[in-house]
């Protein structure tokens, strides 16, 4: 109990008071976060400790946690079998060049639909939520005709040169929701001062929207780093692969070396997961700020 | 017209205070925004509005890129409703799992959501507890339940051996293999529990203090106060839920590759293997549109079903 009790202060307090209900609730409130928190940490937690288990411990039934030694040598081998070393090089590519397209392209239409007075604002509006709901699949077919007769098939063109104009309607409409937060007083006085629109959106606008970024960031980064549907559509060659591409291969052909692919795993999720630890607070900050729930 | 690109090319002149000769301030600013959104607007007009269409036309059509395509008019469609079994499995597939995960997700959400919101130690550190599942690649993911689902040495067969109890072959089972990609999907909460946070962290506290004075309990006050400020959140969850869930493509291609017997085949899946494997393009075209109206209709339904018991403002 006194363990328990210890936990927090509110808990302190209710046992010195004898409000039996309020510990009652306290004991529910720790067991439920440690309880939910365990199963839903259970994945990674396996992933972590496989990684540095020998074939024999991976294998052997019931399972074993923790691994006795560690096999540091599942970290290593894929990079001898397969070109990890390239996989990684490429997702890397691929994700800042579309974190650069998303970020020029969808920036400054966010900032006109969220600022700026112009015919058919809310129409055009309409149509980026329209877009939000389409299925990425109901294109598919068409863009993929249309890059293989420009030849691009296979190449990193296909999953770049979109992003460029402000394909991704969240992001825009989270960047617009984002911006009309920010009181118009402070473009007023730049306009005093002869400053025209985009003089306000790299002044005014993006010095204020750093939690927004955050967010952003963490959205666009996570989502490039793990994509998975259309590099397969488009890259055939094994040195053009990502990284969740390549992770696949290797399931393909190391299927019982379940060490050596958590390993890969725990490797190819590390960017993402350090990521977000360290942008967690600013993108939770961010996430209430931006209102996506509006 | 000419003029307009001319002036529209303004951006590095955009700082001095002169005034364009002959365009008012507002006329300056629409062109100005016209400029700024045009990346977007050639972007629709290609990627999303003009591949639309060009799918709507080839899904009339049997193409395979190599030989010269032949117009067959409405014969893709009718040999998917009428002729197609796979279609159909692979709807009431994606159905099911739908069915399955959303419900299940939005209302796990919320609970931790709920949860996080009360005031408990280390906060960030349970928040980010909560979403590493989210941030994790879903090839990873996937790779991770391969094998907790193995039948012969992971850990829920192990579990259940420890209660004496034989468990079933999961994912090489075809009763068994669908629900298991449900139960991986579920744990894919994260984005949503934020959105519930934030709706959570919006209501105003003098709410409660109200109802708090009249001598409501919790439990009313939650299904009186709580529930409703969050229903747009709900909904959103929800009908975001549906679009990506009938879009499950990842969870069963590195999972099952649609198997066992076809039993986890999911229609992006189905589209996939028509088009990219069989070269079926206008077949797969047609797919993609079905699934687009089957989407479309799902969240409408949804919408308004809803919109009795939505509450907005406050």
């Amino acid at each position: 109990m006194s363990i328990l009790a210890s936990l927090d202060r509110e808990a302190d307090q209710a046992v010195r008071t004898h409000n039996w209900f309020l510990l009652i609730w306290r004991i529910f409130l720790y067991v439920a976060l440690f309880g939910g928190g365990f199963l839903f940490m259970l994945p990674a937690l396996w992933m972590l400790t496989t990684a540095f288990k020998t074939m024999a411990e991976a294998q052997s039934f019931p399972p074993v946690w923790l691994p006795t030694k560690f096999e540091l040598s599942n970290f290593t081998q894929p990079f001898v079998d397969l070109p990890f070393g390239q996989f990684y090089y490429n997702t890397l590519f691929l994700t800042f060049s579309n974190l650069i397209g998303v970020l020029l392209s969808c920036t400054p239409v966010a900032y006109a639909f969220a600022r700026l007075q112009f015919r058919g604002r809310e129409q055009l509006f309409i149509l980026v939520l329209a877009t939000m709901m389409l299925p990425d699949q109901s294109t598919l077919i068409p863009l993929y005709i249309f890059f293989s007769k420009l030849h691009w098939v296979n190449s990193y063109l296909p999953l770049i040169v979109p992003r460029f104009f402000a394909t991704d309607a969240f992001i825009i409409f989270l960047m617009r929701q984002f911006f009309r937060t920010i009181p118009t007083d402070l473009d007023d006085a730049c306009k005093i001062d002869g400053g025209g629109p985009i003089t306000i959106l790299l002044r005014i606008i993006l010095p204020l929207s750093a939690p927004l970024m955050g967010v952003v960031l963490i959205f666009i980064f996570v989502g490039e780093w793990n994509a998975f549907f259309w590099p397969l559509i488009y890259l055939n060659t094994m040195e053009k692969y990502t990284i969740s591409l390549g992770l696949q291969l290797f399931q393909s052909r190391y299927f019982v070396q379940m060490n050596t692919l958590m390993a890969m795993s725990l490797l190819s999720s590390l960017p993402t997961l350090i990521l977000f630890f360290l942008a967690q607070r600013q993108f939770l900050k961010g996430i209430v700020l931006t209102g996506v729930n509006r | 017209m000419s003029n307009a690109i001319e002036s529209a090319k303004l951006p590095a002149t955009i700082s001095t205070p002169a005034r364009r000769k002959g365009l008012s301030l507002r006329a300056r600013e629409e062109l100005i925004a016209y400029l700024l959104i045009s990346p977007w607007i050639i972007g629709f007009l290609v990627f999303t509005l003009g591949a639309l269409v060009f799918s709507l036309i080839i899904s009339f059509y049997n193409t395979d890129l190599m030989s010269p395509s032949k117009f067959i008019g409405l014969d893709n469609y009718k040999e998917m409703l009428f002729d197609d079994e796979l279609f159909w499995q692979a709807l009431k597939v994606t159905t099911l799992y739908t069915l399955g995960v959303v419900p299940v997700q939005v209302g796990l959400g919320l609970a931790v959501a709920l949860l996080l919101n009360q005031k408990v130690r280390g906060l960030g550190v349970w928040r980010t507890v909560f979403y590493v599942p989210s941030v994790v690649s879903g090839v990873a993911v996937a790779m991770i339940w391969i094998w907790f689902f193995h039948p012969d040495f992971g850990l829920f067969n192990a579990i259940l051996a420890s209660f004496g109890i034989k468990g079933p072959s999961w994912l090489y089972s075809e009763t068994w293999a669908l629900p298991s990609l449900i139960i991986t999907s579920i744990w894919n909460i994260g984005p949503g529990m934020l959105i519930f946070l934030a709706g959570l962290q919006s209501i105003p506290k003098e709410m409660y203090e109200a109802a708090q004075l009249d001598g409501a309990t919790a439990w009313r006050q939650f299904t009186h106060i709580t529930i409703p400020m969050l229903s747009p959140q709900i909904l959103f969850n929800s009908i975001i839920g549906i679009i990506g869930s009938y879009q499950v493509f990842t969870t069963s291609f590195v999972m099952t590759e649609g198997g066992p017997n076809n039993a986890t085949l999911t229609m992006v899946l189905y589209l996939y293997r028509r088009g990219f494997l069989l070269a079926r393009f206008g077949y797969a075209s047609a797919l993609a549109w079905v699934l687009f109206l089957i989407i479309m209709v799902f969240t409408l339904f949804t919408l308004r079903s809803s919109r009795s018991s939505v509450f907005y403002g406050g």
